[in-house]
């Protein structure tokens, strides 16, 4: 009977590691499978060359990733320029400053805000934002705008990152203590000394790891984006060109180019970009992260 | 002396600012969407499947993609569950709180957790092809199942870390093996994993780029698994790029429902978390 | 001053004559107490035997050297100011130990024989079922008041709803709470009230047919009346059970004790029958313990 039992236990125990060995395996496989199949692209033309390439020509062999690079990194510029003062201000507004009845309110707003779907984002967009930028903001300044820009996808990029920015700086100003604050505030500081000299000084790394564990999730980011920025390969020169960042790329694309083997690989080398990428922002993020909560 | 007062002053006008926005925010959107869905909407376009074709097809609805939608998430959802749940009770019960492996194990999931869904797809598109595989309801749930495990995980491991102790002990001091303290490590965190499952629906029916090139999308109700299926994110998507207004307003329609649903499910969530936090030991 | 001891442990021994004379309030007093056979038993009277045991967390050593026989259907009370090992060497005695980050035992604690300190596997959850757990803070499992109970019989492979019912209502007999919840088994046990629990949790214990019974401070999160109910039951018990708790209150030890054991920094500095230790103590440390010179 109680052999029976530690049998089963063993058993068990034995799968659950294979589980969740499994899912740590599933990193390595994907970037071995991501880069298997971006291999043949190499063949023909050097890193450098792709990356710095402006012309994308796949019929005619062609594969300059300099324009959707360029995109993205517009795009999620914007963003974070953007999210990162709101979403500070209304962190420390939340942990420093409001009780919890205004609490109650905002947790369950942000919460709507991080689950809505990307594709609802871009539907707001194409709505709203893209709108107004074309009849309102855009003559201003240019002749004539489409309204699919660079800046809409900064703007609808903005809202996705912020509940993200939000509750990661709550989270990490929740760490410090708050004997260290009233420290502070016995000496006379007001409560944003207090905030911008202790709070945000202990938090720094935090911070830091949150933008970019932000930057990550904005780079990935492909629906939304995809409906409002034009998808135009070009490379963009101001807030109201088109642009074409990456995963619009591979998304808009990814159906047609198996009659060509090095387009897929081309896009498999994007994938694959976007991969590393958002692998090592991920990893550097969440260590400062562990250790900051391990403190 | 005077000048951090003002400065005071000042950032408390500019947090009630950025607080405003992103309430603004919240409110537009959802006002947005609303608006545009709700003048668009019949009983129609949610119970019938689009007629002809989204491009020519100027009739029906998009039950196809109810539906393709639903068979994604309850099927993922499901798979989701069987794997997360041992995962996260192998790490916080039969290792060490300061084990090394756990560590990595945790860090990988966070990493996964990061990954854009449209890596994901890419990858699994690949896989299928390499299978044989055409786009289909279950290369569907298979790259859904892989986007919400990282979440499903996440989220239980955050509940599960307080189990507490003394339970723990209560059950090994009565000669229970670890495995046997499943039962009650289970009922302990229930509401954790509700939560988590509310959480890696609202994520499944909504993403759209992972589904792209593995479930495809069909105008009909897939009947096995290897036919492709239609959801919802995508069905948005692809209508609203068609060139008439007649299915431009069904993506509107379409994303009411989806806003809805997602509304629902994300109170819900915070709801059970609010109930249930307050009688745990 | 040592008039004053004599005098206070002179109303001492009073009560440590006549435990049983007070009808314990809510105990079913008519109940004879007879666990009821469901598991094999061996018929061993050995007692439990400590023998030089030492332990340590890192580098910091918690036991030393300790040897000690703590007798059959007895209470033994390991006393000892707060920090000494008191409870590190109760968590050895059913193994609890394994939880605690970079632990090293040496040693043995023997009990009839079979090492508790050195079996692995079934041989280590027959000791835990053979040697029960009252915790210090009431935990009743995330179940109803029966399935608390019953699980103990459901995880030994013990069948059969009618054989369960048995089993609860003989053991909450046993703790006078039966008359208290018969109407309402299917409640979720937190229900309960403290007292409650406790009782709740020492009739779970029971019910896996136990030798010895370890209580790690049962009643120091219980007030004061159903701390003298849970007491009350300690004394009735050890009439088939071995009884090994740790108590802080020194008053609770002279109350209730028939062996002594106190420790002092990881060391057992004095063990003995509670009439000599508390009336007699041969060590300077002891008497100076037991009249109040620390705590």
């Amino acid at each position: 009977m109680n052999r029976s039992r530690i049998f089963k236990e063993k058993v068990a125990g034995n799968l659950m590691l294979l589980i969740t060995t499994a899912a740590l395996l599933l990193v390595v496989a994907m970037s071995i499978g991501l880069y298997v199949k971006s291999a043949p692209i190499f063949e023909e033309h050097s890193l450098w060359d792709l990356l710095s390439a402006s012309e994308w020509k796949p019929f005619k062999n062609q594969f300059g990733f300099f324009p959707f690079i360029m995109g993205t990194l517009w795009v999620t510029a914007i963003a974070l320029l953007l999210a990162l003062p709101v979403s500070l201000l209304t962190a420390v507004f939340l942990t420093e400053y409001a009780n919890s009845g205004i609490r109650r309110w905002v947790y369950p707003a942000l919460d709507i805000l991080a689950a809505l779907p990307s594709v609802i984002y871009g539907v707001w967009g194409t709505l709203l934002i893209v709108p107004w930028i074309s009849e309102w903001l855009a003559p201003f300044f240019v002749e004539y705008s489409a309204g699919y820009t660079v800046l809409a996808g900064g703007i609808v990029l903005n809202v996705m990152i912020l509940p993200l920015l939000v509750s990661l700086f709550v989270e990490i100003f929740s760490t410090v203590p708050q004997e260290l604050r009233d420290a502070s505030r016995a000496l006379g500081a007001t409560h944003w000394q207090t905030t911008k000299q202790v709070v945000f000084r202990r938090s720094l790394p935090g911070i830091l790891a949150a933008v970019v564990l932000a930057v990550s999730r904005a780079l990935g980011e492909t629906i939304a984006v995809l409906m409002v920025c034009g998808n135009l390969p070009q490379v963009p020169h101001s807030l109201f060109d088109a642009c074409y960042p990456i995963p619009a790329l591979i998304a808009n694309n990814y159906g047609e180019m198996l009659s060509l083997p090095l387009y897929e690989s081309a896009l498999m080398f994007a994938a694959l970009m976007l991969f590393i990428v958002v692998l090592l922002f991920n990893l550097l993020s969440r260590i400062i992260l562990y250790r900051l909560k391990n403190r | 002396m005077k000048i951090k007062y003002i400065e005071e002053f000042a950032i408390k006008i500019l947090m009630a600012l950025s607080l405003l926005t992103v309430l603004g925010f919240v409110v537009g959107i959802i006002y947005t969407i609303f608006h545009r869905g709700w003048s668009c909407i019949s009983w129609e376009m949610v119970s019938s499947l689009p007629g002809g074709g989204f491009y020519i097809g100027k009739e029906g609805g998009f039950l196809n993609a109810i539906v393709g939608s639903l068979y994604i998430v309850i099927a993922s959802t499901f798979l989701g569950l069987l794997v997360s749940i041992p995962v996260v009770f192998y790490l916080n019960i039969f290792l060490k709180s300061h084990s090394k492996f756990a560590y990595i194990a945790r860090m990988a999931y966070d990493v996964l957790f990061g990954i854009p869904s449209i890596v994901y797809g890419a990858f699994a598109f690949t896989l299928m092809i390499w299978l044989g595989l055409r786009t289909s309801l279950l290369g569907g749930i298979l790259v859904t199942t892989l986007l919400i495990i990282p979440i499903l995980i996440r989220s239980m491991d955050e509940v599960a870390k307080n189990f507490p102790r003394d339970l723990l002990e209560a059950s090994y001091s009565l000669g229970a093996t670890r495995l046997e303290t499943l039962g009650v490590m289970l009922r302990q965190i229930a509401p954790g994993i509700a939560t988590a499952t509310l959480l890696s629906v609202g994520r499944a029916i909504g993403d759209a780029a992972g589904v792209m090139f593995t479930a495809g999308f069909s105008d009909s109700i897939p009947t096995s698994l290897s036919q492709p299926a239609a959801t919802l994110p995508l069905s948005i998507f692809f209508q609203l790029s068609a060139p008439q207004a007649e299915v431009q307003d069904r993506a509107y329609a379409a994303a009411l429902v989806l806003t809805i649903i997602v509304l629902v499910i994300s109170l819900a969530g915070r709801f059970i978390l609010h109930k249930f936090s307050k009688n745990k030991i | 001053m040592i008039e004053a001891f004599k005098r206070w442990s002179e109303s001492l021994k009073l009560s440590t004559n006549q435990p049983h004379t007070p009808p314990v309030q809510g105990a079913d007093s008519s109940h004879e107490f007879i666990p009821d056979r469901k598991f094999s038993h061996t018929q061993s009277q050995a007692p439990l035997e400590v023998r030089d045991l030492n332990l340590s967390i890192g580098e910091q050593p918690i036991l030393k050297n300790v040897n000690l026989q703590i007798p059959r259907n007895k209470i033994t009370c390991i006393i000892g100011p707060s920090g000494c090992g008191k409870s590190t060497l109760l968590k050895t005695f059913n193994r609890m130990t394994d939880s605690i980050e970079q632990v090293k035992i040496n040693g043995s604690v023997l009990l009839g024989g079979e090492d508790v300190i050195h079996s692995r596997g079934a041989d280590l959850i027959e000791l835990r079922r053979r040697i029960g757990l009252v915790p210090q803070r009431p935990c009743p499992l995330p179940m109803s008041i029966f399935d608390n109970i019953a699980y103990g019989c459901r995880i030994h492979g013990i069948r059969g709803k009618w054989k369960h019912e048995q089993v609860v209502e003989h053991y909450l007999h046993e703790v006078g709470l039966w008359e208290e919840v018969k109407d309402r088994l299917r409640d979720p046990a937190t229900s309960l009230s403290i007292g409650q629990q406790q009782r709740l949790c020492l009739a779970r214990s029971l019910a896996v047919e136990p030798e010895f019974i370890l209580a790690d401070e049962a009643t120091s999160a219980l007030d004061p009346i159903s701390s003298k109910i849970v007491e009350d039951l300690f004394v009735k018990l050890k009439q088939h059970y071995s009884i090994i708790m740790v108590t802080h209150t020194l008053r609770q030890a002279l109350r209730i004790a028939d062996y002594v054991v106190f420790i002092y920094m990881g060391e057992v500095i004095e063990a003995g029958d509670a009439a000599q230790v508390f009336h007699n103590p041969q060590n300077e440390l002891t008497r100076n313990y037991l009249s109040g010179v620390f705590s």
